[in-house]
């Protein structure tokens, strides 16, 4: 039963799911923030490129354990 | 310590290439994998030696070759730069850019996560600042390959970044304080054995997640490019042609973003990590 291309499929999709949810609120939040403050949107933007490259950082942890899925 | 992640990832990426061969598809992981070759595609290719050192496998490989011409460039960029500090303070040209990022490690990374010592740890950082971003633009320059997308060489990288970490750690606060400052104030004495558990644990699984972040965020890059790219071969038409160049291009202006940002990542949590271990009061 070749379930392993399968789960890797789902796992990816799940995983991105998460993924974006996550900096799609964390985007949000950076915006409202320099809009509230326009002086400080250097600082929040440096700040929400930092949030979403761990964000990342952990979508493709799951995205490793998918490839490997589907090359077993 | 990471030798079984590092052997189970290699042979499955092994296993890839040559299952893939016969659909076709083989040349996508031949690209982003090491080789013991050096393809000039169309034109020629050089065999690298096959080395053996008491049973260990030290061939020089393409990744092996691309780290070598990195480091040739940062000795070569930064002789250059050294040098022009004596002839003027003021600087020009290929200076300028260079003190501009070195600036930037040193007043946005190193001095608001370390604090007081910093000193002590830029070198390092700023060495693994532009040892990353270097091979990670060298893989982007056509008929490059990237040696940060090689598992081995970003577990080597957070495997110093590790030494670094608890080195300083332990000789700003002694090594028993060290592991006893880990834990932080104020936990109930039922706490203590779980909680001991947890922070060594997290010691290690910090640079393990840098290694895989770093590792992952190459790889993947250019696993789409070639994907998008291959799907040309696949569907065996010119008129997906301009569509598929068009995605593959705008990945790859993503990729350049990914590139520093993935620099910058990896130097900014390894100085987090060495402001945590030196100051352990926070």
């Amino acid at each position: 039963m070749e379930f392993a291309y399968l789960a890797a499929g789902f796992g990816a999709g799940l995983t991105i799911f998460g993924g974006a949810l996550g900096i799609g609120k964390l985007a949000a939040a950076a915006m409202e923030a320099s809009g509230r403050q326009p002086e400080a949107a250097g600082d929040i933007r440096t700040s929400m490129i930092i949030a979403a490259a761990l964000i990342e950082g952990i979508s493709l942890f799951a995205l490793v354990v998918c490839i490997l899925l589907a090359l077993k | 310590m990471y030798s079984e992640e590092i052997k189970t990832v290699t042979d499955s990426l092994n296993a890839a290439s040559s299952s893939q061969s016969e659909s076709g598809t083989g040349w996508i992981m031949h690209h982003i994998m090491d080789s013991n070759t050096l393809d000039f595609e169309p034109f020629f290719s050089i065999q690298l030696p096959h080395l053996n050192l008491f049973g260990f496998d030290i061939s020089i490989t393409k990744h092996i070759v691309f780290m070598w011409i990195a480091f040739a460039l940062l000795v070569l960029i930064f002789n250059i730069v050294a040098k022009s500090y004596k002839k003027s303070l003021l600087p020009k040209g290929l200076t300028n850019i260079m003190e501009v990022l070195v600036l930037f490690v040193r007043d946005e990374i190193a001095k608001p996560t370390i604090g007081k010592g910093y000193e002590k740890f830029l070198p390092y950082l700023l060495t693994v600042f532009f040892f990353i971003l270097f091979c990670n633009f060298l893989g982007l320059i056509p008929y490059g390959s990237t040696a940060t997308s090689n598992i081995s060489v970003t577990a080597t990288l957070a495997i110093i970044s590790f030494i670094v970490i608890q080195a300083g750690g332990m000789m700003k606060n002694g090594a028993f304080r060290y592991f006893k400052g880990l834990i932080p104030g104020g936990v109930p004495g039922w706490l203590l054995p779980i909680m001991f558990v947890v922070e060594i644990l997290g010691l290690f699984t910090k640079p393990f997640a840098l290694a895989v972040r770093l590792f992952a965020n190459m790889t993947a890059g250019h696993i789409v490019i070639m994907a998008l790219l291959g799907l040309i071969f696949i569907l065996q038409t010119f008129f997906v042609a301009p569509v598929s160049v068009a995605f593959a291009l705008f990945i790859y202006l993503l990729e350049i973003l990914v590139a520093l940002i993935q620099a910058y990542i990896f130097t900014m949590l390894s100085s987090l990590f060495i402001g945590m271990a030196v100051h352990q009061d926070h």
